[in-house]
């Protein structure tokens, strides 16, 4: 079952972040990873949440704009230099990263990375190749 | 002190200025019935025939055209010379979209020409004069007009168009301009740069002659101490036939109306009931002589007073205050007309909701425009790059429909404000 991201508009402006994170609060919804991407005038926050349906519903519910992305979950050893060999695996297969970021999650010495990748399905054939894990919703504990 | 390009008509006498008037007015009733099948058809839908036109006193019963009308006749509907005949159009923006295309015969552009050398001469240009037009050339009237007008004076020309500061200061001290014709609102920027460079002591201007947009006296008084120079109004409209239709003179009072080729009356923009002298009103203009776009009883939307008050300048011709606002929603950005509806029309064909909002401001004395646009599920991604290029179209498409540029802001859904019935769709921050 792959992960799926959930994508909010949002515009530059005090309070924009707060609403939505306590709307989430309201709804009992877990955020696992939250990254921001801006511009000058708007930006668009990536969540992974525990229950992605029910946090969709009462974020489309409150007039939010949002889309839902299914995105990489690539494990990586929780050590120094963990990172370097996906990284290559990247260079190797001339991957364009469109963007990445790492889930608060760790379990026995791993670590979880968010990867949005031009060539998903080339990604995960080469992760696969060189033995590099993935994870899915029920290893990361996602309804 | 007084200088007149064509003193016999610049201080003819009222009666004489009524005959031509009136003599001009008949024939071209009489031409635009015969020419102009779309004019005809709202005379006759009035019940009215050039035969019920004897003098300027009956000018009232002829029905009104609105830039609607231009639109609805576009392009050639309301051209009333065959186009073997025509060697020019100028265009400026029109509502929903469709250009104002209007036609020149080469009478229509000498007479034009000589209604901006009447300005040109009002200012204090002579033969002796250099003259740096700064406004824009092409299809704006601005740069063709003033040009056309100083060939006629015979002062030197520089075809400068609009932008380029650089370059403008470099051929206003190399070939010292004694006369600049640009936007008021560009005449104070090319001021300030003039200051910055120290260029102050170089310049040998001695005259501007500003228009195509909104300017107050504070700002006159500005340009005036900054520049060293007179600085005069002059006001036109593409539909007429651009700048100089009016312009002012030494008294800087208001601006002669050419009233030997232009009828101007005052409306109540309600009802359209003729307002006598001195109220305030919606302008309305008869072109009388012009021969490939002749408009009758064409409504400016600009609100302004007439007076026939006597001149010290000599000049005998009626005075119209500058514009005291719009009867429309027209706004006037970088001297170009802009319509909401023109904005709304692109948001709507781009896939963006109607919902928007326009803040116009003036920066550093240039005009900016701003439009807050509401992001629409369909407009969104998870990428930023997509968002970005979704919104470069829209800067786009917003571009090539007004002609300037304007700054895209993208906001939350339904952030702008909608309640207490009617959304304001405008800020103009200007302070002018």
């Amino acid at each position: 079952m792959s992960v799926h991201q959930i994508s909010v508009f949002l515009e530059n402006r005090a309070g924009q972040l707060a609403e939505v994170t306590k709307l989430l609060a309201e709804n009992g919804i877990d955020m696992r990873a939250i990254s921001i991407a801006e511009t000058k005038d708007y930006g668009v926050l990536r969540l992974i949440v525990d229950d992605t349906d029910k946090a969709t519903e009462a974020l489309l519910a409150s007039g939010c704009i949002l889309s839902k992305t299914p995105v990489t979950v690539v494990c990586v050893p929780d050590q120094a230099g963990g990172l370097a060999p996906v990284l290559a695996v990247l260079a190797e297969g001339n991957l364009d990263v469109e963007y990445m970021y790492s889930l608060f999650t760790h379990k026995e010495g791993k670590a979880y990375m968010v990867f949005r990748i031009s060539d998903e399905e080339k990604f995960c054939a080469l992760l696969a190749a060189h033995g590099i894990q993935t994870a899915d919703k029920d290893e990361l504990g996602l309804k | 002190m007084a200088n007149y390009y064509q003193p016999e008509i610049e201080t003819a006498s009222r009666e004489q200025i009524v005959a031509w008037q009136n003599e001009r007015l008949l024939k071209q009733v009489q031409h635009v019935w015969d020419n102009v099948p779309y004019y005809r058809a709202k005379m006759e839908e009035k019940g009215v025939t050039p035969a019920d036109i004897k003098s300027i006193d009956d000018l009232h019963k002829l029905p009104f055209l609105t830039k609607a009308d231009l639109r609805d006749a576009y392009p050639y509907g309301l051209c009333a010379k065959p186009l073997s005949e025509c060697v020019r159009i100028q265009s400026t923006s029109g509502t929903t979209g469709r250009r104002v295309v209007a036609f020149y015969t080469q009478h229509d552009v000498d007479l034009w020409e000589d209604c901006c050398a009447r300005a040109i001469v009002a200012a204090g240009g002579t033969k002796e004069d250099v003259v740096q037009v700064a406004y824009g050339y092409g299809l704006f009237t601005g740069g063709p007009g003033l040009n056309g007008g100083s060939h006629k004076v015979g002062c030197l020309t520089l075809p400068m168009s609009s932008g380029n500061t650089e370059r403008q200061l470099t051929f206003m001290t190399d070939l010292e301009a004694t006369i600049l014709c640009c936007t008021p609102s560009y005449a104070q920027y090319l001021a300030e740069s003039i200051e910055e460079a120290g260029l102050r002591d170089k310049i040998k201007l001695k005259a501007g002659i500003f228009g195509a947009e909104a300017w107050s006296e504070e700002m006159r008084h500005d340009i005036e101490n900054r520049l060293g120079i007179k600085a005069y109004d002059i006001y036109g409209l593409t539909e007429t036939s651009g700048p100089g239709v009016s312009f002012e003179c030494c008294e800087q009072t208001g601006m002669h109306i050419n009233e030997d080729h232009f009828i101007a009356e005052i409306i109540n923009p309600e009802t359209g009931e003729v307002l006598p002298e001195g109220e305030k009103g919606e302008l309305v203009f008869t072109s009388i002589t012009k021969e490939a776009f002749p408009l009758l009883r064409y409504r400016t939307r600009d609100i302004c007073v007439l007076t026939r008050k006597k001149c010290s300048c000599g000049r005998t011709h009626v005075k119209m205050s500058k514009p005291m606002g719009r009867s429309d929603d027209m706004l006037i950005v970088k001297g170009v007309n802009v319509f909401p509806s023109q904005i709304e029309t692109v948001l709507m064909e781009q896939g963006y909701p109607a919902n928007y909002q326009i803040i116009v401001d003036r920066v550093n004395h240039s005009d900016t425009l701003e439009v807050l646009v509401e992001m629409a599920p369909d407009k969104f991604s998870d990428s930023l790059a997509e968002i970005a290029e979704q919104e470069k179209k829209l800067v786009g498409a917003l571009k090539a429909m007004l002609g300037i540029f304007a700054k895209v802001r993208i906001v939350s859904p339904k952030s702008i404000t909608r309640s207490e019935g009617k959304a304001v769709r405008v800020i103009d921050k200007r302070k002018i």
